[in-house]
């Protein structure tokens, strides 16, 4: 019996020392990232989304686009367009391709060419032709494109050879580079397409969204459903060499499990961290954060007593201290919104005189208005996180509390998301606690969408605020091509916006995520979504 | 033993019965339309949910419906998940043996610490050494399991890098599904880091483990404890006594194996409760196992997920439970002839 023991005991030692870590496991993870998430993805195509998460796992993943921005300068720069021509008139944009991109190769498909002409084509015209079977397959839902008025825009996209193609615009405008280098419009293989369309199966069709193939830094290997998402290098980026193998976005939506995970080494980086303090404590690990193109905002709406009146939307503005927001709500990852703009857009410009917290000036504004007496707000906060508000409800509360101090007496008013969009669309707020987050640097994708008059008729103008003057500016200026004075007119804009404060803007949040200290190059952006594509993992001594 | 197995089967028959009932009302009871509830087929249009009325016979009486439903259920269709559109069946044969292998896992650390204290227990009945195991196992017994796991994180990963926080392997080493079974899949894979991996799973293992098996291993101590006193306090163990047989002879000839059985068939019963346990610590290990998995189906309402969960789960427990049952009944003769199902 002592003998069996005996046995048993040695060959487990034997068995343990045998699994000592190798070289080979060494490089395993050493080539290998693992990035914890948020959430889950809603789709792999970007072009059907406009969550934040879904951008962040695919855009600059798989995927490229004709152009794109640059990160420091935010100016336009080439990708899978070498260069591109709008002529004078702005009405006709030429794109000259590369000739030298792969699309990926996997196990569910095999490119047998690169990437031309017919590729660009089709990724467009699915979104534009209603015929088409991949327009079907997603039911014609592309949110991003139909928020541009992408199909009314563009006419006709015309193949010249197979390395140029050209888009006429039924009329000039000044945002379409933009939208074009924005993380939806990215380029989808004709060739993989075609294999689908060849099954004859209208099931397999929707495997465009779900199994995607692209010309990005990485390969799509697996998705596990609320688990992770794996992805392989592409050894054949026609852009630069990569330099992680296998990269695995490990989908943790609790914020103390992704610290955790932090902390213990399982994840590399870690998106939206709490606990800033104890990560910046610790010396292997590296807070990171970017500006973001976003704003938090409180919209009054003006379709109704007593917003209607500009005097009450100042006076109420005066009253919000917005540096205890930023405080408490943003634990000071944000900085004040001067502006609807980031500092960092080119259309900014720092007002000469700025919003400052007074209470007492806006109790008298209140008695001009003839509310001396003050009155009952309904303050509406959404329901859920965003980058760019991280709770509002706390806001709410904070808001609640400044106003009570001028004789405002606010009730606080939530519904689960959905049904809180479609009041909102209805008109049925007096004031939301809302945001907007960017989809490229352009000063127009700030303006049309939030206070525009077409945008106050489909409801995404959540302050009801339609000024003629405003809309003419904005017109005028995506009309120029001169982008001098396409800044005048934005800031001809901004000023109107400051006198006539249809909305109050409240904050830019910062975007912020941690890392271990070995991971190295810039992950963050600060809008368009993540990319690893220049990321690296050095050894201890390298670093 | 015939008509103890037929016994069984009646009650796993009935209370089957019972819990698909159970299951199929809820889909009247959730919010929407109770076709949409049962096939989970949220985007389905006009014409596809009317063939799906038919096949579960909708425009006839609520019986005939459950009959319908009844039908889908043992020919394996649980619908689609409304979250991601995927059969309820394949997600479980995913999720469910991860939950096993922690089960098994728990159960086996249970077992291999709680029976020899408990029979230590016995054998220094009312000295020190029995107080204290006694002391230590109402002490485990009343942890809460979500507070021993976050206590096991944060010393032994966070503050002691010992053991990683979470899920079941580091996800770089790919790993391909076959059995679902995290330590067999990694053995039959032809991975060239297949024992790294295997070592890894283990290293994974070990807490949430720990905190699956804490409670159940007091259950153990008690029962092996209870069990052993009995057994000593036989006329056969008197018997051995008399003849002159030392105390150590006694309990590893005759104490151990008697009282070994007795606590088999209660195995079954802890195996329901240790499933329980391993649905908590699976949401707080981030387990990818059928916890975890029912538990974010209810957070995202997704109802034709919580019922396929249910009643697999339900019946996966009771199927133990009997299996159990059976295991007591061959080694034990007497209970075979217990009138009553306990």
């Amino acid at each position: 019996m002592r003998c069996k023991w005996y046995w048993l005991i040695t060959s487990v030692i034997v068995f343990i020392s045998g699994c000592e870590p190798t070289t080979n496991e060494e490089s395993i993870f050493n080539d290998g990232l693992v990035y914890c998430s948020e959430g889950s993805p809603t789709s792999f195509n970007p072009q059907l989304v406009t969550s934040g998460t879904t951008i962040d796992a695919t855009t600059r993943q798989l995927y490229n686009r004709l152009i794109d921005f640059n990160r420091d300068n935010y100016q336009l720069e080439a990708s899978l367009a070498r260069s591109w021509h709008v002529t004078n008139d702005g009405t006709m944009i030429t794109f000259y391709l590369r000739k030298d991109v792969q699309f990926h190769q996997t196990r569910y498909f095999t490119p047998s060419r690169n990437l031309n002409a017919d590729d660009v084509i089709f990724s467009f015209q699915r979104i534009l032709d209603k015929t088409h079977p991949f327009y079907q397959s997603v039911r014609g839902n592309f949110p991003f494109f139909q928020s541009i008025n992408f199909e009314q825009l563009v006419t006709n996209i015309e193949k010249i050879d197979d390395y140029t193609i050209r888009f006429k615009l039924n009329q000039p405008d000044a945002s379409f580079l933009s939208n074009v280098g924005a993380p939806f419009a990215v380029i989808l293989s004709k060739e993989y397409a075609d294999q689908l369309l060849s099954e004859d199966d209208p099931a397999v069709l929707p495997m465009l969204d779900s199994l995607p193939i692209g010309t990005g830094p990485f390969k799509f290997n697996e998705y596990r459903s609320n688990a992770l998402i794996r992805f392989q290098r592409n050894e054949n980026y026609w852009a630069h060499d990569v330099g992680i193998e296998t990269l695995i976005f490990n989908i943790t939506p609790n914020n103390t499990g992704r610290l955790t995970k932090l902390l213990t080494n399982e994840c590399d980086v870690i998106s939206y961290p709490i606990a800033p303090q104890e990560i910046r404590s610790r010396e292997n690990l590296r807070l990171e954060e970017v500006t973001s193109f976003n704003v938090a905002f409180m919209a009054f709406n003006t379709s109704k007593p007593p917003f209607d009146n500009p005097v009450v939307r100042k006076a109420v503005s005066l009253a919000v201290n917005r540096e205890a927001i930023i405080n408490a709500v943003y634990f000071d990852q944000a900085e004040i919104a001067h502006s609807l703009l980031p500092s960092a857009s080119w259309a900014y410009d720092k007002p000469s005189e700025l919003l400052p917290y007074a209470p007492e000036q806006a109790k008298l504004l209140l008695q001009d208005a003839g509310l001396s007496e003050g009155f009952t707000l309904d303050l509406w906060a959404m329901p859920v996180q965003r980058a760019y508000n991280p709770n509002a409800m706390k806001m709410a509360k904070l808001i609640r509390s400044d106003l009570g101090k001028i004789g405002i007496n606010v009730n606080i008013i939530t519904y689960e998301w959905t049904t809180f969009l479609g009041k909102l669309a209805n008109s049925e707020h007096q004031a939301v606690l809302i945001g907007w987050a960017a989809d490229h640097p352009d000063p127009d994708n700030f303006f049309s969408p939030l206070l525009s008059c077409s945008s106050a008729r489909s409801g995404s103008n959540r302050s009801f605020w339609c000024n003629q003057n405003f809309d003419d500016l904005l017109a005028k200026a995506l009309l120029t091509r001169n982008n001098k004075k396409r800044r005048e007119y934005y800031l001809q804009a901004q000023e109107l916006l400051t006198e006539e404060l249809p909305l109050l803007p409240i904050a830019h949040a910062k975007r912020a995520q941690a890392k271990v200290e070995t991971v190295q190059g810039n992950i963050l952006a600060p809008f368009g979504g993540i990319s690893f594509a220049d990321t690296k993992k050095v050894t201890k001594e390298e670093n | 033993m015939f008509s103890f197995a037929l016994r069984r089967l009646n009650l796993l028959f009935f209370t089957l019965l019972m819990l698909t009932l159970v299951a199929f009302s809820l889909n009247y009871f959730f919010p929407g339309s109770p076709i949409v509830n049962m096939t989970g087929l949220v985007n389905a249009s006009d014409a596809e949910l009317a063939t799906y009325e038919q096949m579960y016979h909708m425009d006839q009486s609520l019986f005939f419906q459950y009959l319908a439903y009844l039908k889908e259920i043992f020919s394996g269709n649980f619908g689609v998940s409304m979250s991601t559109q995927s059969p309820i069946s394949e997600e479980l044969v995913t999720y469910l043996p991860a939950t096993i292998e922690l089960s098994l896992a728990a159960l086996f650390l249970a077992m291999l610490f709680g029976i020899p204290l408990g029979f230590i227990a016995a054998i220094f009945h009312n000295k020190g050494a029995d107080k204290t195991i006694l002391v230590i196992a109402m002490v485990g017994y009343s942890l809460p399991v979500f507070w021993l796991a976050l206590i096991l994180i944060l010393v032994f990963a966070i503050i002691l890098p010992w053991f990683p926080s979470s899920g079941q392997i580091n996800l770089l080493f790919e790993i391909e599904q076959v059995t679902g079974f995290k330590l067999i899949d990694i053995l039959l894979s032809d991975s060239p880091y297949r024992w790294q991996a295997f070592l890894d799973a283990l290293k994974h293992l070990v807490l949430p483990a720990i905190a699956v098996a804490v409670a159940p291993m007091t259950i153990f101590i008690r029962l092996a404890r209870t069990s052993m006193l009995e057994v000593l306090e036989s006329n056969y163990i008197k018997a051995a006594r008399a003849k002159g047989l030392s105390n150590l002879k006694i309990i590893y000839h005759h104490g151990i194996r008697n009282a070994l059985v007795r606590i088999i068939r209660d195995m079954g019963l802890q195996f329901a409760n240790l499933m329980t346990l391993a649905m908590i610590a699976e949401v707080i290990f981030d387990w990818q196992g059928a916890g975890s998995w029912l538990i974010d189906s209810i957070f995202q309402r997704d109802y034709t997920a919580i019922q396929g969960g249910l009643i697999a789960l339900a019946s996966f427990t009771f199927l133990i439970n009997i299996f159990a049952d059976f295991i007591y009944a061959a080694l034990n003769p007497v209970e075979r002839y217990a009138r009553h199902g306990t």
